[in-house]
C-alpha cells in the first residue's frame, strides 16, 4: 500500500513538473541551443530573454532622454558599473557595438533569467562572478538608460 | 477550598492519565486521535503556499510569530516589544525609540492577544494589534511590511491583559487593566486597596486612513481585575464586554481570597454612549505621562513622543452606559458569537460555560431588573440575562471561538480538551483531548462576524513528552484540528516560540498580494541615506563621525576609512541600494557593543561603534548575499586620540 502511495506521489510530482514546463510553452533546452548558435554567429543578433523583443533607435540620439537615463544610471547602476572602466561589472562604453539594444534592455530588466539561460550573460557571470542585480527599473527607465549608453562611444 | 481540592484531584488524575499513556501503549494512544490521512491534509508541497496565515503571540518572548496553516511552518518572528539582535530591533538608532516608555527604555514585554483589524465586522487584513502585558502598551503591526509601526503606552494600567481587541470597524482597539492600581499612582498602604484602587479600561482610537492610534478616553472602573474582553458585533456593535475577577478586591493570596464570591461579573460597556459623552465635552482631563512611538516607512525611523494628559470618565457620570452581568467562578475568557447575540463567559473554576443573551440584557436594562449595584454600577439579575449554559462535563473552561456553522469551540484547561457545542441549544457535539492543558484556541476569523471554520489551533500550556526533550525547558506547543466535519480531527502538533497566548488567523489571499517586496530608494527620506555611491561620505562633528555608506552585491562603499580616533563615536548609516526582492544585506563591526544590522532593499539603518583600541578593524556583510558574499568586507583605521590624520574614505582607491 505504501509503495502504491509512493508511486502515486511520484506520478503526481512528475505531472506537476511537466505542467510547470508546459506553462513555459517551449522546451528550454532546445531554446538554449538555438540561442547559442545565434550567439556564436553574431552577438548583435542575440536579443536576449525577457520582455523586450524589438527596439527601434532613431538616427539621432535623444539627448533629453539620454540625460534622464544618466540620472537613472547614477542612482541605480553606478554602484557596480563605471561608464568607462571595468568595475564590479563591465563598463557600458561602446556597448552599442557589442550587444543588440534588446539584449541590453533584457539584461537590465530580466537579469536573473538572463544569467541562467542566455549564453552571453552566462559567460559574463563566469568572468565577473558578481551577478547582475535586478534594480527593478521600469521599461521606460531601461529605455532611457539605453539612450544614455548611446552617448558612451 | 473545596474547589481547590477538586482542582488538584483533577490535575493529579490528568497527569496520571497522561503518564499512563506514556508508559503504556503510547503508540496507539497517540495515533488513536489521528485519522489515517492526517499527514496528507497538512502537507503543503515544496514551493506551494499555505491557505491561512496564523499570527501567534510569543507570550514572554514579547514578539509575534507568523505561521502558515495547515502546515504549521514558521515564516517570521516579528519583533514587537522585545529587542531582537537578528533584525536590530531596539538595537539600531532607528528603532530604539519604539521601546521607549514612561519608565525609560524597556527591552522586553509579555505579548498576549493579537487581533486583526476589521471592517464591518470582518477581517480586513490591514493591521494586527497586540498588547504588552507587563509595561502596558498596545502595538500595531502593518501587514504590508509585517513590521511593528506603532506602540502606544497605556497609563493608569498594570498587567494590560483584557487587550488588544478591536471593534467592528476598528474604531477602537481596547485595552483593559488586569491589576487595579491607585489612579493616579501614589505612595499608600497596600491594605487600603479596597475602594481606592481603580481599574482603567482604555479606548484607543484608530485613524481610518492611516491607522494612527490615539488614547481617546479611559473609563475608571471599580478596583477589580479585568481579565479578558471582546467587542459586541452585529446587533451588539457599540458594546464591549469585559470579564472580571477579584470582585472581592483582595490584595493578597488572590488564589484563595479572590475565589470567595460564587459569581463575579462581565462588565457590559456601551462605548458608543461614552464616546458621545466624551465628544460632547464629557470626562475629565488628568495629568499623565505615556509614550507614543511611531515608525515611518519613508524615513525608516521611529520617533517617541511623551503625552502628558489623558481623558478619564467616571462611570457614575454616564448613567445607563455600564452594567454588570453576574457570571460564575472567576470568568476568564469573554467571547461574542458571530451574530453578536451571545456573550460567553468561561468561569475558569467551573464545569459549565455561561452564555448571556444580549437581547435579554437590553430587556433587563429597559425594565430595570437590577440586583443591587457595585460602586454605583447596576448589577443585572443572573437569571434575567442568562441564555443558557453548556454542560460539558469538562472542567476549567477558558476561551471560545466560533465557526461559520453555528458552533462554539471552548478550551478546557483542567480537563485538557476542546469541546464543540451548538450555539443556542448548548448541546455538546464533540470533544477532543489536547496535549496538554490548552489555553487559548483560534479559528481564523473565529471572533468576528465571518469565521473561516476549517481549522482550529489549540495553544497548549504544557508540552511534556510531545517532542524530543531539550533539557528542563521544552518547546511550547500548538495543535491543529480539522473542524470542517461534525467531529474534530487532530492533524498536527507544531512547536511555537515563547508561550503562545492568543492568535489571529486570516485567509492568505486577503494579505499576501499586498505584502511589500522592497522599499523604493526614491521614497527613502532617511536623513542619513546615501541613495547612490555618489552620495557616500564621511563627516566629522566633534568626536562624532558619521559614515554615509551604501551596500550592494557585493561591496560596501566606502570600504576603506581612515581618520577615526579612539574615543570617537562612529555612526554607520548604511543604505542597501538593491531594488530586488529578497536581497537584504547585513553589516557588523568587530567590537561594536550592539547587534548587526539587517537592511532590506532600499532601506537605511544605523549602528554606533565606539572604538576603544588603535588598529585597523574590519566590518563585513552578515547575510549571504551572492557568490562573492565572502568578499563583502571593509576596514576602518583607528588612530590615537591625539593623532592628526585627516578623515578619508575610498572604494577601489577612488
Amino acid at each position: 500500500m505504501k509503495k502504491i502511495m509512493l508511486s502515486v506521489l511520484t506520478l503526481s510530482l512528475t505531472f506537476m513538473i511537466s505542467c510547470g514546463d508546459k506553462s513555459n510553452k517551449e522546451n528550454p533546452e532546445v531554446k538554449q541551443e538555438v540561442i547559442e548558435e545565434v550567439a556564436d554567429a553574431d552577438p548583435m543578433k542575440n536579443k536576449g530573454i525577457g520582455p523586450i523583443t524589438s527596439v527601434t533607435l532613431a538616427d539621432e540620439i535623444d539627448m533629453d532622454l539620454a540625460k534622464t537615463g544618466e540620472e537613472v544610471y547614477v542612482k541605480m547602476c553606478s554602484a557596480c558599473h563605471k561608464p568607462e572602466k571595468r568595475f564590479v561589472g563591465p563598463a557600458p562604453k561602446g556597448i552599442m557595438e557589442r550587444r543588440s539594444p534588446e539584449w541590453i534592455m533584457n539584461m537590465i530588466l530580466n537579469p536573473d533569467e538572463m544569467v541562467q539561460k542566455d549564453p552571453i550573460a552566462k559567460a559574463l557571470l563566469a568572468e565577473y562572478l558578481s551577478p547582475m542585480a535586478n534594480q527593478n527599473l521600469t521599461e521606460e527607465q531601461a529605455r532611457a538608460v539605453l539612450e544614455y549608453f548611446r552617448t558612451l562611444k | 477550598m473545596k474547589i481547590l481540592k477538586l482542582v488538584s484531584v483533577f490535575l493529579t488524575s490528568a497527569f496520571l492519565l497522561s503518564s499512563c499513556g506514556n508508559n503504556g501503549n503510547s503508540k496507539s494512544a497517540k495515533q488513536g486521535a489521528l485519522s489515517g490521512n492526517a499527514a496528507e491534509r497538512v502537507y503543503v508541497a515544496p514551493g506551494e503556499h499555505d491557505e491561512f496565515y496564523a499570527f501567534i503571540s510569543g507570550g514572554f518572548s514579547g514578539q509575534l510569530a507568523v505561521y502558515g496553516l495547515p502546515s504549521g511552518r514558521l515564516f517570521k518572528v516579528i519583533p514587537v516589544f522585545s529587542q531582537d539582535p537578528e533584525k536590530a530591533w531596539g538595537y539600531n538608532e532607528e528603532t530604539k525609540p519604539m521601546l521607549n516608555t514612561s519608565h525609560g527604555f524597556i527591552p522586553w514585554d509579555d505579548s498576549h492577544h493579537p487581533d486583526i483589524s476589521q471592517t464591518a465586522g470582518e477581517l480586513d487584513g490591514r493591521f494586527v494589534f497586540i498588547n504588552g502585558n507587563n509595561t502596558p502598551r498596545i502595538a500595531k503591526i502593518d501587514l504590508t511590511t509585517f513590521e511593528t509601526t506603532e506602540i502606544i503606552e497605556v497609563p493608569n494600567s498594570a498587567g494590560n491583559h483584557s487587550s488588544s481587541f478591536v471593534t467592528e470597524n476598528t474604531e477602537y482597539v481596547v485595552a483593559g487593566t488586569r491589576f487595579s492600581v491607585p489612579v493616579p499612582q501614589v505612595d499608600m498602604a497596600i491594605k487600603e486597596y479596597k475602594g481606592k484602587f481603580k481599574g482603567a479600561l482604555s479606548f484607543i482610537s484608530v485613524d481610518p486612513e492611516d491607522g494612527g492610534m490615539d488614547l481617546k478616553f479611559q473609563i475608571l472602573m471599580p478596583g477589580f481585575n479585568y481579565d479578558l474582553s471582546h467587542p459586541g458585533r452585529g446587533k451588539s456593535h457599540g458594546w464591549f464586554f469585559f470579564t472580571t475577577y477579584n470582585t472581592e478586591e483582595a490584595n493578597t493570596l488572590l488564589e484563595v481570597n479572590a475565589s470567595q464570591n460564587d459569581k463575579d461579573f462581565i462588565a457590559a460597556i456601551n462605548w458608543k454612549k461614552i464616546e458621545e459623552y466624551v465628544n460632547n465635552g464629557g470626562g475629565k482631563k488628568m495629568p499623565a505621562n505615556y509614550a507614543h512611538n511611531v515608525y515611518d516607512d519613508r524615513t525608516h525611523s521611529a520617533t517617541s513622543t511623551m503625552k502628558k494628559e489623558v481623558l478619564v470618565v467616571d462611570p457614575s457620570d454616564v448613567p445607563g452606559a455600564i452594567y454588570f452581568l453576574p457570571t460564575p467562578k472567576s470568568p476568564h475568557g469573554c467571547d461574542v458569537d458571530p451574530t453578536g447575540e451571545y456573550i460567553i463567559g468561561s468561569g475558569k473554576l467551573a464545569a459549565e460555560i455561561t452564555a448571556h443573551s444580549f437581547t435579554k440584557m437590553l430587556d433587563a436594562i429597559e425594565n430595570k431588573k437590577f440586583d443591587g449595584e457595585a460602586y454605583g454600577i447596576p448589577i443585572l439579575k443572573y437569571e434575567d440575562v442568562l441564555a443558557g449554559s453548556v454542560k460539558s462535563g469538562g472542567l476549567g473552561p477558558l476561551h471560545t471561538e466560533f465557526d461559520d456553522k453555528g458552533n462554539g469551540y471552548t478550551t478546557f484547561f483542567i480537563s485538557s480538551e476542546v469541546v464543540k457545542w451548538k450555539v443556542g441549544t448548548w448541546e455538546v457535539i464533540d470533544r477532543k483531548p489536547c496535549y496538554y492543558s490548552v489555553g487559548h484556541l483560534m479559528i481564523p476569523g473565529g471572533n468576528s462576524r465571518k469565521p473561516f471554520g476549517k481549522y482550529v489551533v489549540a495553544m497548549n500550556k504544557i508540552t511534556k513528552d510531545r517532542y524530543l526533550p531539550t533539557g528542563p525547558e521544552v518547546t511550547q506547543s500548538a495543535q491543529l484540528y480539522d473542524i470542517s466535519g461534525e467531529k474534530m480531527e487532530l492533524l498536527l502538533d507544531f512547536p511555537t516560540i515563547g508561550e503562545p497566548h492568543y492568535a489571529a488567523g486570516i485567509p492568505a489571499d486577503k494579505i499576501k498580494e499586498k505584502s511589500r517586496k522592497i522599499f523604493r530608494l526614491d521614497e527613502n527620506e532617511h536623513p542619513y541615506a546615501a541613495k547612490s555611491e555618489a552620495e557616500t561620505k564621511v563627516v566629522r562633528k566633534g568626536n562624532e563621525v558619521h559614515i554615509y555608506m551604501t551596500m550592494i552585491r557585493s561591496h560596501f562603499s566606502p570600504d576603506n576609512i581612515e581618520g577615526v580616533k579612539v574615543g570617537d563615536k562612529v555612526f554607520f548609516h548604511v543604505t542597501n541600494l538593491e531594488q530586488d526582492y529578497d536581497v537584504p544585506h547585513g553589516v557588523a563591526m568587530i567590537g561594536a557593543q550592539t547587534s548587526e544590522l539587517l537592511i532590506m532593499p532600499g532601506q537605511t539603518e544605523t549602528f554606533v561603534w565606539e572604538p576603544k583600541l588603535e588598529g585597523v578593524w574590519p566590518f563585513y556583510c552578515t547575510d549571504f548575499c551572492s557568490a562573492l558574499h565572502q568578499e563583502m568586507q571593509g576596514y576602518v583605521r583607528v588612530s590615537p586620540a591625539n593623532s592628526n590624520i585627516d578623515l578619508s574614505w575610498s572604494l577601489d582607491d577612488e
